[in-house]
């Protein structure tokens, strides 16, 4: 549990953006996944901006960095974003999860920009560890980039995967962790406490480094230094908080998930992230 | 049969840079030609059938075809949600090559029989589901799955199987007759198309026509040939190393009741219970009935009351 209150998350104009659009896309889809896309943005923002290389008009240009949201359920935040690069465009977004559309409520395949259809915890790093290998395998320079969760990490197999990745040495695989310290029910620590973490992923042979994952330039510094260590893969545990940047949301487990969201919850938001850019 | 599969793993990785091998902590020395010859395709991880999934699903995606092998029981049970999501969804090929389907451990107990994979494998869209009779179909099938679209389930038997299929042509899907017959259609799949033979042989003494359809290929099941088998009968008998829910026998039941068929089908399996016994694959069947003696016996039975006697 939290003792002390964090700091208050600041928010710079893309940052924000970025959480209207998801405001825009809950409304539209009348439902959906908040305080878990909410943390996730400025991880993905910097992703995208700043680390990956790929082609949005090419989502399946061979030489791209693959990137796998194995978090599913932030995928909000990674529609936002890759509707703000270009991927789909932005009219998807508030169509997500209706009947015909192209987003669902966890990110697929069919989906320009969408690596690996992810929604049951638990499979992405797995599915890294091979993409990885076979990058190593072929020759081939690209990275592959998995995000999780905390509460995710319950699932085995992320440490069967993590024992994995640490014996082949891949170098070419980063984990990052976003770290908001509360899964569905309640936090981490009460449903069932990771902490030590980093000493955890240190000691199944991973390079490890921590930043504040709302912290753009932190995020870009580490994220544009991969791998942390030559020989080892690497993982970000990125500090972050549930519902960040919409102060109504943060730190309450009850917005993990909305079932029915209206308009006017919408604008409930939306003055609450425009009270905290105030 | 094992040793088919394997040794094919190796040819096929010879002839197809796509090639990968991946067992979990399987026994000392497997493998060991490919391991020196091509150490980079060889891959041994460890106990961690989910991350295996994964990881072969991650290989497919990049253009390899991953041909994964443990015991069938953890490479299905275990690890279900990954072969449904990893494989399946994703429609990769990634070859499960399952040692020991049905009996063949049972003097391991019930942890290491695998008894209900026909079925929860073929539950799965996309997944193609194959139970070889003897080594050199074994062999063929390997050969097949090389170019077959999308994920496959191949059931290993025990070794050392008969021969029955000969020279028969082998494709994906298609389904051997092994025996032509006027009276009673046998259709078997995996070993227990060799015990209907066998049962098909001891009923022409009791003066009993029986047809055999070996139906390799569970999934997608091909229609047409069982159509045209159970034509005319005036009994069909679905033999199969399993469970009696969901496999061979239901797959049959599904297309006969759809097709309105009209004909009785005898549905030849094992309980729908946890084995409390041990011995060995032989055993089993013998206790489960599915020997080729009791295949005649439970034939002859139907057959009887069914004429009124």
């Amino acid at each position: 549990m939290l003792t002390t209150p964090p700091p208050r998350i600041r928010l710079d104009e893309r940052s924000r953006a970025l959480r209207e659009l998801i405001v825009d896309a809950l409304v539209g889809g009348k439902r959906g996944h908040v305080g878990s896309a909410l943390s996730l943005v400025e991880i993905l923002r910097v992703l995208y901006d700043d680390v990956l290389r790929v082609r949005p008009k090419e989502p399946k240009w061979p030489h791209r960095d693959r990137a796998i949201l194995s978090k599913g359920h932030g995928c909000l935040a990674l529609y936002a974003i890759l509707a703000d690069r270009g991927f789909f465009s932005r009219e998807e977004l508030v169509r997500q999860g209706r009947a015909g559309a192209l987003l669902g409520g966890h990110p697929e395949i069919h989906i320009p920009g969408v690596e690996a259809s992810t929604g049951a915890l638990g499979h992405g790093l797995p599915i890294g560890v091979g993409l990885a290998l076979a990058a190593r395998m072929q020759r081939r320079s690209h990275r592959v980039f998995v995000v999780t969760g905390d509460g995710e990490l319950d699932e085995g197999s992320n440490w069967e995967a993590a024992l994995a990745a640490s014996k082949h040495r891949l170098e070419n695989l980063v984990a990052i962790v976003d770290y908001n310290k509360l899964q569905s029910y309640g936090s981490v620590d009460d449903v069932l406490p990771l902490e030590p973490l980093a000493e955890k992923w240190r000691a199944f042979g991973f390079a490890v480094r921590e930043c504040d994952g709302h912290d753009v330039g932190a995020l870009r510094a580490n994220l544009c230094d991969v791998p942390f260590e030559r020989g080892k893969p690497s993982v970000l545990l990125a500090h972050t908080v549930k519902g960040a940047g919409i102060p109504i949301c943060e730190h309450d487990p009850v917005w993990h998930h909305k079932a029915s969201f209206d308009a006017a919850a919408g604008e409930t938001l939306r003055r609450s992230l425009a009270e905290d850019s105030g | 049969m094992r040793k088919a599969a394997m040794q094919s793993i190796y040819r096929l990785a010879q002839r197809d840079p796509r090639v990968v091998f991946i067992g979990s902590d399987l026994g000392a020395g497997t493998l060991d030609e490919m391991r020196e010859t091509i150490p980079e395709r060889w891959i041994m991880e460890g106990v961690s059938e989910a991350n295996v999934i994964g990881m072969a699903a991650g290989l497919a995606m990049e253009g390899f075809v991953p041909y994964v092998n443990t015991i069938a029981t953890f490479l299905t049970r275990r690890c279900y949600e990954q072969i449904a999501i990893d494989l399946c969804l994703h429609n990769l090929p990634v070859r499960l090559i399952a040692t020991g389907g049905g009996g063949v451990y049972a003097p391991l107990g019930p942890t290491h029989m695998a008894v209900e994979d026909l079925a929860i494998m073929r539950a799965l869209p996309n997944m193609t589901v194959v139970a070889p009779v003897d080594p050199f179909e074994m062999e063929r099938a390997m050969d097949a799955s090389l170019e077959a679209p999308g994920p496959m389930y191949l059931r290993i038997a025990k070794g050392g199987e008969a021969v029955v299929t000969g020279d028969a042509e082998f494709a994906l899907g298609k389904a051997v007759r092994l025996r032509a017959g006027r009276d009673v259609a046998f259709v078997g799949t995996g070993v227990m198309s060799a015990r209907a033979l066998a049962a098909a042989e001891l009923l022409a003494a009791d003066g009993i026509d029986a047809a055999v359809l070996h139906v390799h290929t569970l999934k997608p099941l091909d229609v047409a040939a069982l159509e045209e088998a159970v034509r005319g009968k005036k009994l069909v008998v679905s033999v199969e190393e399993h469970t009696r829910v969901g496999g061979l026998g239901s797959a049959v039941a599904e297309v006969l009741a759809e097709r309105g068929a009209g004909v009785p089908l005898l549905r030849l399996g094992l309980a729908d219970r946890f084995s409390r016994d041990y011995g060995n694959q032989d055993h089993v069947l013998s206790v489960a009935g599915l020997q080729p003696v009791d295949l005649r016996e439970r034939v002859r039975e139907r057959l009887l009351v069914g004429a009124g006697v």
